[in-house]
Order: structure tokens, then sequence, then C-alpha cells
């Protein structure tokens, strides 16, 4: 399947106490954008986790850019790379230094060259040299964004890339990643909550609920197929659906 | 589901690594300066007790650097064994291993970087406190010669393999088993034979002490110091001991590795 970057069948993940994935199955082809939606615990981290190799599955298969991630995941993990408020860089070190580890984890030849033209498109110069636990979360966001592209990933996968960030530099991020894509090619997964950034950003979207799919389609027919003005008012139907039918 | 085999290494990711451990000591004064503050004040502290006792002791007067001897090997256990924990820990700590394992680092190259910076810190800490013990008492422990090179790598071994079973601990339980890090080894400690030989221990105990690769190493060393001859037994004994160490360390290392992928705990490491 050469123009399919993912192909997940029937994942799910049981914690102890609970399901948090139960049998989702979705394809993203190769340079699309898909979002996964959902309310918290829906389980769009933990897919996310699953597609990274972090999160060993329970049950189901995952194919990510043409390999196994449950045999294989080290052979791909090169080709991918993600962005997750939840997984911070180390704060005493500076973002040169944190730069300069992950480039190397990612097998980089020309790390400073890298570097240096990352800082440039990101606007990094100002702090490169500044301990990551220094900045603001804009300028944190920035340099995870940097991480997340240091080895022009085929696959990213972006987790709320925009969640703490004040109005202008969530658009500057949305506006920099949609070009980015453009000029790349590349397949981007993310999960997030805000609906103008996943309208903005996503050709298809998987609605998640209670660790299933429930719907999915592109923004604008799911809009339609419920009878709604906006993908927001979508996301709450879906939502208010589950409070409805808990106990 | 079938886990990977991490049976492949790459030396530049291992670099990557070590380099990211070096950057956080070069990075931080107070830690660097740690690494020398112990085993010289160890080394100050025996040292005055070894001149007092070889005015007062028969047997420590026999080899005067007996005991000094002991407590700077003693260091290069506990501080390979430290070194490897402390990486662990750096990494819980800044909430990493997400990061780091999302990327194509393999758990094996981990454990690599871990032991490369093990001994970089053992020899940052010892070096220096073997040295200021010929200034300030007269006794090189590199007048053991060769069988030094032999005890120095026995002991690092042995501290790298409880160093991965902490670090499985780690993996397990997270940081409520941090403490197991600064603790774990003297446990170990009376059944070592670190200052006394193994026969003064009871006979239950002499069963563990053998079965612990300091305990030969220390038996070894005394027996240079005394006779002037090198105690091959011992050397394999111990050798075949930290064989096992190091096989049940990064064994249970790796299982450890995968039952955390299993329960979700690389993305929730931390406090």
């Amino acid at each position: 399947m050469p123009d399919v970057a993912i192909a997940v069948e029937n994942l799910v993940k049981r914690f102890k106490r609970a399901t948090a994935v139960d049998g989702v199955s979705f394809v993203v082809a190769r340079g699309a954008c898909a979002a996964l939606l959902g309310s918290n615990g829906a389980g769009k981290t933990t897919t996310l986790a699953m597609l990274l190799g972090l999160i060993a599955p329970t049950a189901g298969a995952i194919r990510v850019l043409g390999e196994d991630m449950l045999r294989h995941r080290h052979r791909v993990l090169g080709r991918m790379n993600f962005s997750s408020p939840y997984v911070e860089l180390p704060q005493r070190m500076t973002v040169r230094q944190n730069l300069d580890i992950y480039a190397r984890l990612y097998d980089l030849t020309d790390v400073d060259g890298r570097i240096a033209a990352l800082a440039r498109d990101l606007q990094l110069d100002a702090f490169l040299d500044r301990p990551f636990g220094r900045l603001s979360a804009g300028q944190k966001t920035r340099v995870a964004l940097a991480k997340a592209l240091l080895n022009e990933p085929e696959l990213l996968l972006l987790d709320e890339p925009t969640a703490s960030l004040d109005p202008d530099t969530a658009d500057w991020v949305r506006g920099y990643l949609e070009a980015w894509r453009m000029r790349t090619g590349a397949t981007v997964v993310l999960a997030s909550h805000n609906m103008a950034e996943v309208e903005r950003l996503a050709s298809e979207v998987l609605m998640m609920r209670r660790g299933r799919i429930v719907d999915r389609g592109a923004p604008r027919d799911l809009v339609r197929r419920y009878g709604r003005e906006t993908l927001e008012q979508v996301f709450l139907a879906i939502a208010r659906a589950r409070e409805a039918a808990a106990p | 589901m079938t886990a990977e085999r991490e049976t492949s290494f790459s030396a530049r990711r291992i670099g990557a690594m070590v380099r990211r451990y070096v950057y956080l000591l070069v990075g931080s004064g107070p830690r660097a300066l740690e690494l020398l503050y112990w085993p010289i004040v160890q080394m100050v502290l025996w040292g005055f007790t070894s001149q007092f006792l070889m005015t007062n002791s028969s047997y420590v007067a026999r080899a005067g650097g007996v005991l000094l001897g002991a407590v700077l090997l003693w260091d290069v256990m506990f501080r390979g064994q430290l070194g490897v924990s402390m990486s662990f820990l750096e990494e819980l700590w800044s909430r990493n291993l997400a990061g780091i394992f999302a990327s194509p680092l393999r758990p094996i190259e981990w454990a690599a970087a871990l032991v490369v910076m093990s001994l970089i810190r053992v020899l940052i800490g010892v070096v220096p406190a073997a040295l200021l013990a010929i200034v300030l008492y007269h006794y090189s422990i590199f007048t053991l010669g060769l069988p030094l090179v032999a005890f120095f790598v026995l002991l690092l071994a042995m501290g790298w393999g409880i160093g991965f079973i902490i670090g499985a601990f780690l993996l397990r339980y997270g940081l409520g088993a941090e403490n197991m890090a600064w603790a774990a080894v003297f446990l170990l400690a009376p059944a070592a034979a670190i200052y006394y030989p193994v026969a003064v221990l009871p006979a239950w105990l002499q069963a563990v002490a053998w079965a612990i690769p300091a305990a030969h190493v220390f038996e070894g060393m005394r027996a240079v110091m005394f006779t002037g001859r090198f105690p091959l037994p011992h050397f394999v004994a111990a050798m075949g001991l930290d064989a096992l160490y190091l096989a049940v360390g990064i064994g249970a290392f790796l299982v450890a590795f995968e039952i955390a992928r299993r329960r979700g705990s690389l993305l929730q490491s931390g406090e």
C-alpha cells in the first residue's frame, strides 16, 4: 500500500481498570492531515502513543510507512517524529543542546546546519543558548516543533500542538505547520480539542468517544451530515450524546 | 504481541546519550563537585583511621594500605552503580523517556550509554581521591599493579549489574523507588567483606558473601597486599558472578522496559 502512511486495524488498549482504545480502525493516506477529535479520555493521546511505539497495544495491528510497528518499530521511528505538551524537553539543557542531542538520536549528519536552519525558520535564534526551562510557553512550543521537524519526518504526530498558547502564537504555529506540510508533502496526524485548528489543518477528522471512532469524514462533510454550522457544534453533539447515554 | 528483539547498536545514538549526560554534568557545578566530594571525604576519613591503626593494629600494620585500598575500590563499585542509576534518574526527573524512546534509540543503546557515563563518573570521582591519597598518606593504590585493573573492571561490572536492577525498579515503580539508587548497594556491604576477611562472618553469611563479586575482589586485594600473589580462583569466581549480575540486570531492565510500554508508563514517568 504505497499511498498509505498509516493503517490501523482493530486497535485495542486495555489498562488495568479501563479500556482506553476499543477496536479502532483507520487509514491515513500519504500527504494527508488527519485529526483525532474527542473530549478528554476519548483515547486520542493513547492512540498517538501507540502509533509512536511508546505504548504497546493489547490487540490489533499498526502499519506505519509500510512497516509493522509492533514488530519493527525501530525501522520506521527515524522517519517520523512528534510533539506533545505532555512530553517536554529536558529543562536544564539549553535549546541548542536539546536539539543537538535529538539530531544525533535521529542520525542527522549536518547537525549544526540543521539546527541553524530550524532556528531561522522558527525564530529561535534569540534563545538558542538559554535553558529550555526558562522559556515562555510560546517559545517552548516553537522549540518542541523544531525538535519534531529535525529529521524532516515523513510522518508527524502532534498532540494538541497549540495548547496553552495565546491566539497570535497559536495562529503562527498553525500557519507554519500548514506551509511546512504543503512544502514537504508529509503526513500529519494531530489530536486536538481546538476546532478552528482542526478545520484549518485537517483534511479528515476521526471523531473519538470512549476509545472508539464514532464518526469520520472531511470537516465540511461532518458539519453537513450533522446539520450544524460548525465543527464545534458537531463535537458538542457527539459529546452530549455520550452524556445522555451515560447511566 | 511479539516484542521486537533489541539487537543492533548505533554508536552514534549511544554517543548522543552520553553527550546528553555530559552536558548536564558540565552545566552544573554542584553536580560535578558532588562527584569528587564523597570519594575524597571517605578517603580522608579512612586515611586517618589507617594511620591510627598502623600503630595499634598488627593487621593493618602488615599492609598499610589495606583500608585505604578497600575504601577506594568500594567507591569504584558504588560510583559505578550510582553512575548508571543517576543517569536513569535524570530521565525520570526530566520526564524525557517518551521523547528519547519515540526516537530510533533502542533500550540496549541507552543501557550502553549509561555504562559509558558510569565509567566517566567513576574516573572523575575516584582518580582524584586516589591521587590525593598519595599526597596525604603516601599510599598509592597504583602499587597494586596489574591486579588493580582486574579489580577495577570487576567492581565496575558488579556496579553496573546492580545499577540496571535498580533501573528496572525505577522503570516499574517510577520515582517511588528513587531511594533505592542510594541505599540498595549498602544492603550488600556487610557481606562484601570490604574491610575484613570473609572468614570473620558467620557461616551462613559467608555463603552469601561468596555470591557477591566484590567479596572475591576484596579477598583478592588483601591476598595481593599481604602475600604478593594474585589469587586466580577469586578472579574467576568474580568474573563469573559479574557475568550473572550483568545478565540479570540487563535482562530485568529490558523486561521492565517492555512492561512500561504495556502499562503506558513511559509517558507518565516523573513525579
